[in-house]
């Protein structure tokens, strides 16, 4: 395992930032599924508790150019990206004001203003047209790098060799993330992993990192390499990111094939909140300061669920728009 | 203030359930996450978790009633300070969930702005053809095409006079019209680049990209590893990042190992995204049948393609095709598919050298008129239609060939004029007769043209097996002129 041992000193600011970054997405997703128990939510729901510190991590060492892409287990990304808490919201309930109009779904949200790539619904998609992002940023000479996400259960998949391949070869800018939550769907990464995740561009040349997912400032270090590395033409980069998610695979999942047990001991030692509040002290950083972000955030996640209870559905006309972009007769 | 927790749905089909057990008892604080009991759906027995911080003040359900309605208030959460005899107990309706109401003006996004490639189409209703188009006549300029054609009306095709070009032509293979039409593309527009297996130092597998990359460099003409779900994935992210990828596909056999970006990626993810994020992008190559490859290096995709909404699928025949089709699918702002043919690489023709060169998609080309029966056909096929209708002319039947040139979206207008004249119609294409383009040109040609038909259509195409390689079993399993003419002979009650 190869931690990363020098990291810059956490300020007190990042410490408030990123817990507010975290608290945001973790109260989102528990807003999300409050909603979608009540049936306003439909279809599959993947949320993100408990992996709240991948994406804030490396969010916050991303370039404004950089691009980021990812596969269902998506809204924490929308929201690191700077996405607005209201249309991701009002897309999980399917209405107008959503980011895909209501047509896309918790899967299928895009901002190209935010460079942010989807929410893809195929698993291993995300390694591909991250690969295809990077070649972009390359060929456009812009500086860039793609963020391509993935789960521990994608990286099986044979289109990520094809790409890190690829990536390789032609020194493309792609950061790798698998996100290991230790369970690809109900099958263990024992079950379903031969060998380290992180050692899997061993064979391309690709170096490979395991990284404390749910410490924040390990996976922002780790992060920081990595985009050097990247950013110095010696091209893509790979980062295991060992995390756990809280609930189940999509909402329907009752998670049987894990222990209680094993769950309650992920909160309580390595929650990446809670790890974070413990360093409040040595920062003279007070319990009101984070109760004014708590309340924010609260206020946030509230009017955000407002919002996507009270915008309409889309328009019937909605149904054959975008099919195709028109083409001038 | 009080919250009423409601009974959730935990699953999508889930409508009620059973509360099998309460972990939280009235009187207990909970914060958000704590799981508060556990509820046995249509699928399996799961925990609700509480989402607010506060105190349980009542349980309004009783451990182990069974069917309670989903968004049935189960218990009240008490903040800070509340007690249970504060609270209003009355249940709370199901209201709470029902969806906003939908109205005809979207609310504006207040929260972030969406911007879109195009119009909103404002078109409902769909209209039967009736000879006049839905009002819409030959040579006008109709806005929202796409989405009328998608509701099912019977458009007139695209404007364009091909006679204009006919005054500067050359002869050339079907390769080199579709090699000019990529360099001529390419140097207009530096975002177009060639990608494939071959296509760079050794010229293309057969030499369709011939010297492209000496002209264009190893940046815009690259060499991919055998590696097609890789590529084709790799293509479209960075289509969606404006660049304009050419793929071309060595045969589009291998790209079934593609197909997942084809059409999840590609053709999907403009409606999937409300319109913001389109894929300017062509996948190319041959298709169907060369010579005696076998099962696996000659299908025919047709079909396959022309069924999925977000796909434009064309199929050239000719050195002008060629060069037209592949102009028109360049220049297109969203995935297309060029299906070409091996056997026709070779073939020459007379090929307009007009840079403006471009045949609209969705527009077919009738390559010989006639009066007594239609043949349409597409790619090679249309060699063996026109052969088909020198040999009817012996017989003193009057063929009129069809090239429809675009599969999808079909040039539907011109196929039921051609009907509406000779009153028979023969499909040929090479792929296999099920669910085939045949079988939809019937099928639009019954619904829309029922009254102009005076025999029922026939279909010409490969055998119901995988492709055989003994020459003999090859030539019986492929579409054959002498079929197209039995065919035609028979839907005009000659043979």
């Amino acid at each position: 395992m190869a931690v990363s041992n020098s990291r810059p000193e956490p300020t007190a600011e990042d410490i408030k930032t990123y817990y507010r970054d975290m608290l945001l997405i973790r109260r989102f997703e528990e807003k999300a599924g409050q909603l979608y128990g009540m049936g306003l939510i439909g279809g599959f729901c993947h949320l993100y508790i408990g992996q709240e510190a991948v994406v804030t991590g490396i969010q916050a060492v991303q370039e404004p150019q950089d691009t980021v892409v990812t596969a269902y287990r998506d809204h924490g990304h929308m929201l690191a990206c700077g996405m607005d808490a209201k249309g991701v919201m009002a897309e999980l309930t399917g209405r107008s004001t959503g980011y895909s109009r209501g047509k896309g779904g918790s899967m299928h949200m895009f901002s190209r203003e935010k460079k942010f790539f989807g929410g893809h619904g195929i698993v291993g998609a995300s390694a591909s047209i991250g690969t295809g992002l990077g070649f972009a940023h390359k060929y456009n000479e812009d500086g860039g790098v793609a963020v391509a996400y993935m789960g521990d259960g994608a990286s099986n998949q044979g289109q990520f060799y094809e790409c890190l391949n690829m990536a390789a070869l032609w020194k493309l800018p792609v950061l790798y993330v698998i996100e290991n939550n230790k369970y690809g769907m109900g099958t263990s990464q024992e079950r379903h992993a031969a060998g380290q995740l992180y050692k899997r561009g061993d064979g391309y040349g690709v170096p490979g990192e395991q990284v404390d997912g749910m410490d924040v400032f390990a996976v922002r270090e780790a992060a920081r390499q990595a985009f050097d590395y990247i950013r110095s033409g010696k091209g893509p980069y790979l980062l295991e990111m060992s995390t756990y998610r809280y609930r189940g695979h999509s909402m329907s999942d009752p998670a049987k094939y894990r222990s209680k047990e094993e769950v309650q001991k992920e909160k309580e030692e390595r929650d990446p909140i809670e790890r974070l509040k413990a360093l409040l002290p040595a920062y003279k950083i007070s319990d009101d300061d984070l109760k004014a972000i708590d309340k924010d955030i609260k206020q946030i996640v509230n009017e955000a669920a407002e919002f996507a209870m009270e915008s309409p559905e889309p328009h019937v006309d909605e149904l054959w728009t975008d099919v195709l972009i028109p083409v001038k007769e | 203030m009080s919250v009423n927790i409601l009974m959730p749905a935990l699953s999508p089909t889930m409508t009620e359930g059973t509360l099998s057990k309460w972990v939280k008892k009235e009187g207990d604080a909970v914060k958000a996450g704590d799981v508060i009991a556990e509820i046995e759906t249509d699928k399996a027995t799961m925990e609700v978790e509480a989402v607010d911080e506060g105190v349980i003040g009542k349980l309004l359900v009783a451990e182990g009633a069974e069917n309670v309605a989903v968004n049935t208030p189960i218990a009240v959460l008490l903040e800070d300070g509340e007690s249970a005899a504060d609270v209003n107990i009355a249940p709370v309706s199901g209201g709470s969930a029902s969806k906003g109401a939908t109205s005809d003006d979207a609310a504006p996004m207040a929260a972030c702005s969406l911007p879109r490639a195009e119009p909103k189409g404002d078109v409902g209703g769909s209209a039967l053809y009736s000879g006049s188009a839905g009002g819409f006549v030959e040579g006008q300029r109709i806005e929202n095409r796409e989405i009328l054609v998608a509701q099912g009306h019977i458009l007139p095709p695209p404007v364009f006079d091909e006679t204009g070009f006919a005054a500067t032509v050359e002869t050339m293979t079907v390769r080199e019209a579709l090699r000019n039409a990529m360099a001529e593309e390419m140097r207009r527009d530096e975002a177009i680049y060639l990608m494939g297996e071959e296509v760079a130092e050794y010229n293309g597998a057969y030499k369709v990209s011939q010297g492209l990359l000496d002209e264009f460099g190893a940046k815009r003409v690259i060499d991919t590893p055998i590696t097609e779900h890789g590529f084709a994935g790799l293509a479209v992210g960075s289509a969606f990042q404006g660049l304009k990828p050419i793929v071309e596909f060595m045969t589009m056999n291998f790209a079934m190992q593609a197909i997942d970006h084809i059409i999840n990626s590609a053709a999907k993810t403009l409606y999937m995204a409300g319109g913001q994020l389109g894929c300017p992008i062509v996948f190319r190559g041959p298709n169907g049948a060369a010579s005696r490859v076998g099962a696996q290096h000659s299908q025919c995709y047709a079909s396959w393609y022309a069924h999925v909404p977000g796909l434009k699928v064309v199929a050239p025949w000719s050195a002008a095709d060629a060069k037209g089709l592949m102009k028109a699918a360049i220049r297109d702002p969203n995935p297309v598919v060029i299906l070409e043919n091996e056997i026709m690489y070779g073939q020459s023709f007379e090929c307009p050298t007009d840079e403006d060169f471009v045949i609209p998609i969705g527009r077919a080309k009738i390559e010989r008129e006639g009066k007594d029966v239609t043949l349409v056909a597409f790619s090679i096929m249309v060699g063996k239609a026109l052969e088909a209708a020198k040999k009817l002319e012996e017989d003193g039947i009057d063929a009129e060939v069809i090239n429809l040139r675009s599969i999808r979206p079909l040039d539907t207008y011109t196929l039921l004029q051609s009907l509406k004249k000779t009153n028979r119609m023969v499909t040929i294409e090479e792929g296999w007769a099920f669910s085939g383009i045949g079988a939809e040109i019937a099928a639009l040609m019954m619904a829309h043209g029922f009254d102009d038909l005076d025999a029922p259509i026939e279909r010409v195409h490969s055998a119901d097996v995988p492709l055989p390689y003994a020459a003999n079993l090859e030539a019986l399993a492929l579409p054959q002129v002498d079929e197209i003419v039995h065919k035609a002979k028979k839907v005009c009650y000659a043979a």
